[in-house]
């Protein structure tokens, strides 16, 4: 076990744990599905999990920062129909590349212009984020409900599928925007002087603005670039589904914050990382697409969710550690 | 067992003899002896780490001794102690971090252990003020019986602390730090508290890096270092610097070194600054390589004026200069840039992130200074920096990773000079910057501090302990109600002429 406790020292516990535990997963479900271990599953993964990934990042930066963004599935329904609105504007159908790039400039700047605004209210008027976002989730909710009167708004060129359901050196499309986007996130939070204020405001931000940190100025852009996240995965969605709906993915959103607690951000701010989120967020996508594969009730896996989170709470606690040492279970 | 034996052991609060405890490894305590008698003030003495938070948790009963001879609590032996034990024999604790309810009221927070309790009734809250007013005005102190406790000022929640342990009829009170944040009134007051109990009895434990209230308040002193007894002595004819001594284990020099540094160019210069309510008519000037020591009471303004003076407040009038250019910051981050760094007070709440690294403690207002060519922070400078800093200020860590929770208190506060001297300051204004630091962790600091100055460092040090300014200084200022009352000479003004100045 000498080599599992050097990579578990070099890549940090929370992700050796992860991906052992992702591990077992593919053991578990290759053994009770034959489909489970084939290019067609694991592609068909490729093109779902990225959704919920690209909004659970929209939420970590929030949640390192000690708050929360509860609009995250509203902004990315208004930033599609903002996008939607554009290109059947120009056309519907037969929108050309220039509109559809516009409708996707238009459709990121909506969801700044979301993000911004809690952004503001927060660092500046000092009301709490979950009170904040939840105002501007419900706000979201009621102007997209009124502008689309509830339906759905389709009817979209067909590149929209190469975002959609296309794929690039084999692997899907989806994929390779949420691997950008990770990575993007990934080197703004550990390296940036952003990201460096992120964890010191979500740690004691009384103290780092003692210290001479934008505190500020950093709420503002940690919602914004949530909102811009969250546009990322409205378009996304809009591809897609070929069509956007208010409400689209809205179970998502507490699914997010599983993720996020999986992949072992720290629930009262200040500490965690990206990866091991990416994983929690991949293992996720396993479990429900193996749960689809071995024929279970598809209700059945956002149950096997939650529970899965309380395992994995309980796993985790300190209590749990005293319990093993007392026992002399060593891992 | 002879009567005589009887009567010895009745004589005693506590009685511990041979205690060693033991944690990874390191003997946190070794055979440790340790008695209180009835109705003494004892004091516990001995620098950070020396194990008096250990024995204090071993008499509570939140740690067991790995091994003790003997172990008798009002003359009683026991076999073991519980925290259940311990409290029901009437033993209790003044922790320095209070242990209090922060978003409830200070009666509630008072009574707190008379409302707690398995049977289902409701609060009295009428009986709960009329006790908790009485216990205040025991102490001396009037406080704003509903107000919530966050909204109270660290001195006031002190206060709650200790009434709040007043209100439990323990017999044996240990107090860990409780003046740390007083006055010099407030401590007086608390003084008195502290004989008044042990005239009916109460046998009180302190436990302070103060050697002057020491040595005032205890009747014997248990000195220990590295775990080790070192012994007790009898207070009486005891100096501080020789108890200094007992607990560092090395002779501590203090004397006053200011010298006059007014030709020197002056660094900072205030005319007549005021902010209503806070201070005004200030006149303030510091040259190159002075430390102005600025004393006063709690309330006096002095954190006021720095706030002021680091652009976090507004000031309603008066002007500055920095270097000869006028200086207006309009926020903290503007006044660093122009070369102010500021020590907060509250090392644990504002100086430090205490969640967070060391490194990362360090490095935290000089981000600018450590990035690569493509504005993102570079790892090799962050620990090229931090590991320059630990070495010039001899900081004591492990690794820069680790967090700085895991260091003493001497230590974090060398960390919080390493940040803002990183800053490259001109101004360097030091709040109370020995709050929960040792005695030998003081000498270090002050060392420091002295080493800035004479590279051409103008220090402003704002400090409750007499001594500390006297000792430290070039100049002392004594600020009173929001105004400077007087300016002293340390070279002509002694410890004693200087504390009737302040507080009399």
């Amino acid at each position: 076990m000498k080599g599992v406790e050097r990579i578990r020292r070099l890549l940090g516990k929370e992700t050796v744990d992860l991906l052992l535990l992702m591990v077992l997963l593919v053991l578990i479900f290759s053994f009770l599905s034959p489909r489970f271990l084939t290019a067609a599953n694991f592609a068909s993964m490729g093109y779902q999990a990225p959704l919920l990934g690209l909004l659970t990042i929209a939420m970590l930066a929030p949640m390192i920062s000690g708050g929360l963004n509860l609009a995250i599935v509203y902004t990315a329904n208004i930033s599609g129909l903002t996008m939607a609105s554009i290109v059947l504007a120009f056309g519907g159908p037969e929108a050309g590349t220039s509109a559809i790039l516009l409708g996707a400039a238009a459709a990121i700047l909506a969801g700044a212009i979301a993000g911004a605004v809690m952004g503001l209210i927060i660092a500046y008027v000092g009301a709490h984020p979950i009170l904040v976002s939840l105002a501007m989730m419900i706000f979201l909710r009621g102007l997209g409900e009124f502008l689309t009167r509830g339906g759905d708004v389709s009817g979209f060129p067909a590149e929209f599928a190469l975002l959609g359901h296309g794929s690039l050196l084999g692997l899907p499309a989806p994929l390779w925007l949420f691997a950008v986007v990770a990575l993007a996130w990934q080197i703004l939070l550990r390296k940036s002087r952003h990201g460096f204020s992120v964890y010191m405001v979500g740690s004691n931000i009384r103290a780092a603005d003692y210290s001479g940190l934008p505190t500020r100025r950093t709420l503002v852009l940690i919602y914004t670039l949530s909102g811009v996240v969250c546009a990322i995965a409205g378009i996304l969605m809009l591809a897609r589904f070929n069509s956007v709906r208010v409400g689209h993915g809205e179970a998502l959103l507490l699914v997010t914050v599983l993720a996020i607690f999986l992949g072992g951000i720290d629930p009262f701010g200040g500490h965690g990382k990206v990866l091991p989120v990416i994983l929690a967020i991949l293992i996720l996508q396993m479990l429900s697409s193996g749960l689809n594969l071995i024929g279970a009730n598809p209700h059945l896996s956002t149950a096997v969710w939650g529970l899965f989170l309380i395992l994995v709470m309980v796993l985790r606690s300190e209590q749990f550690t005293l319990f093993k040492k007392r026992k002399g279970i060593k891992t | 067992m002879t009567s005589s034996d009887v009567t010895d052991s009745q004589q005693y609060a506590l009685r511990l003899v041979g205690v060693t405890k033991i944690f990874g490894g390191v003997r946190a305590l070794n055979n440790v002896d340790f008695e209180v008698r009835r109705g003494e003030v004892h004091c516990l003495a001995g620098e950070n780490g020396s194990g008096k938070s250990t024995l204090i948790k071993i008499v509570t009963g939140v740690h067991r001794p790995e091994a003790a001879e003997r172990m008798e609590l009002f003359g009683e032996t026991l076999d073991t102690l519980t925290p259940v034990i311990a409290r029901a024999r009437g033993v209790s604790v003044i922790w320095q971090d209070l242990a209090l309810f922060p978003n409830m009221s200070v009666a509630e927070n008072i009574a707190f252990d008379d409302m707690v309790g398995l049977a289902p009734r409701g609060v009295d809250y009428a009986d709960m003020r009329k006790r908790a007013k009485a216990v205040l005005s025991k102490l001396n102190v009037s406080l704003d019986l509903s107000a919530s406790l966050e909204s109270l000022p660290i001195a006031q929640r002190q206060i709650v602390a200790i009434a709040r342990a007043l209100m439990n009829d323990s017999q044996l009170i240990f107090m860990d730090e409780p003046t740390a944040s007083l006055t010099q009134s407030e401590t007086d007051a608390l003084l008195d508290i502290v004989r008044t109990l042990s005239s009916e009895g109460v046998a009180v434990v302190f436990v302070s890096h103060r050697l002057a209230e020491v040595l005032d308040i205890a009747e014997r002193v248990t000195v220990l270092r590295d775990g080790c007894l070192v012994d007790v002595f009898p207070t009486a004819g005891m100096t501080q610097s020789r108890l200094g001594e007992l607990m560092t284990g090395h002779v501590l020099d203090e004397k006053v070194v200011a010298c006059d540094k007014q030709d020197a160019p002056c660094v900072f210069k205030a005319e007549n600054l005021a902010r209503r309510g806070e201070f005004n008519g200030i006149d303030l000037s510091i040259h190159a390589g002075e430390v102005v020591g600025l004393i006063g009471l709690i309330g006096a303004g002095r954190t006021e004026l720095a706030h002021a003076m680091t652009g976090m407040t507004r000031l309603d009038e008066g002007t500055m200069h920095l270097n000869g250019q006028p200086f207006a910051p309009s926020s903290l981050r503007h006044a660093i840039a122009q070369g102010v760094a500021y020590v907060s007070e509250d090392r644990l709440q504002l100086g430090l992130l205490q969640k967070q690294s060391i490194a990362d403690n360090t490095v935290i207002s000089v981000l600018d200074r450590i990035l690569n060519a493509v504005g993102l922070i570079s790892g090799r400078q962050k620990n090229a920096l931090v590991c320059d800093w630990v070495q010039q200020l001899g900081v004591k860590i492990g690794e820069p990773d680790d967090a700085i929770s895991t260091l003493s208190g001497g230590n974090q506060q060398k960390v919080v000079l390493a940040k803002w001297l990183a800053t490259e300051p001109k101004l360097l204004i030091l709040d109370c910057p020995t709050v929960g630091v040792d005695v030998g962790a003081r000498a270090g600091i002050f060392r420091i501090v002295r080493d800035l100055a004479e590279q051409g460092l103008a220090i402003l040090l704002i400090t409750d302990e007499v001594t500390e300014a006297l000792f430290n200084s070039d100049r002392v200022i004594h600020m009173h109600h929001g105004r400077i009352v007087d300016t002293h000479d340390p070279r002509k003004i002694s410890v004693n002429e200087l504390e009737t100045a302040i507080y009399v």
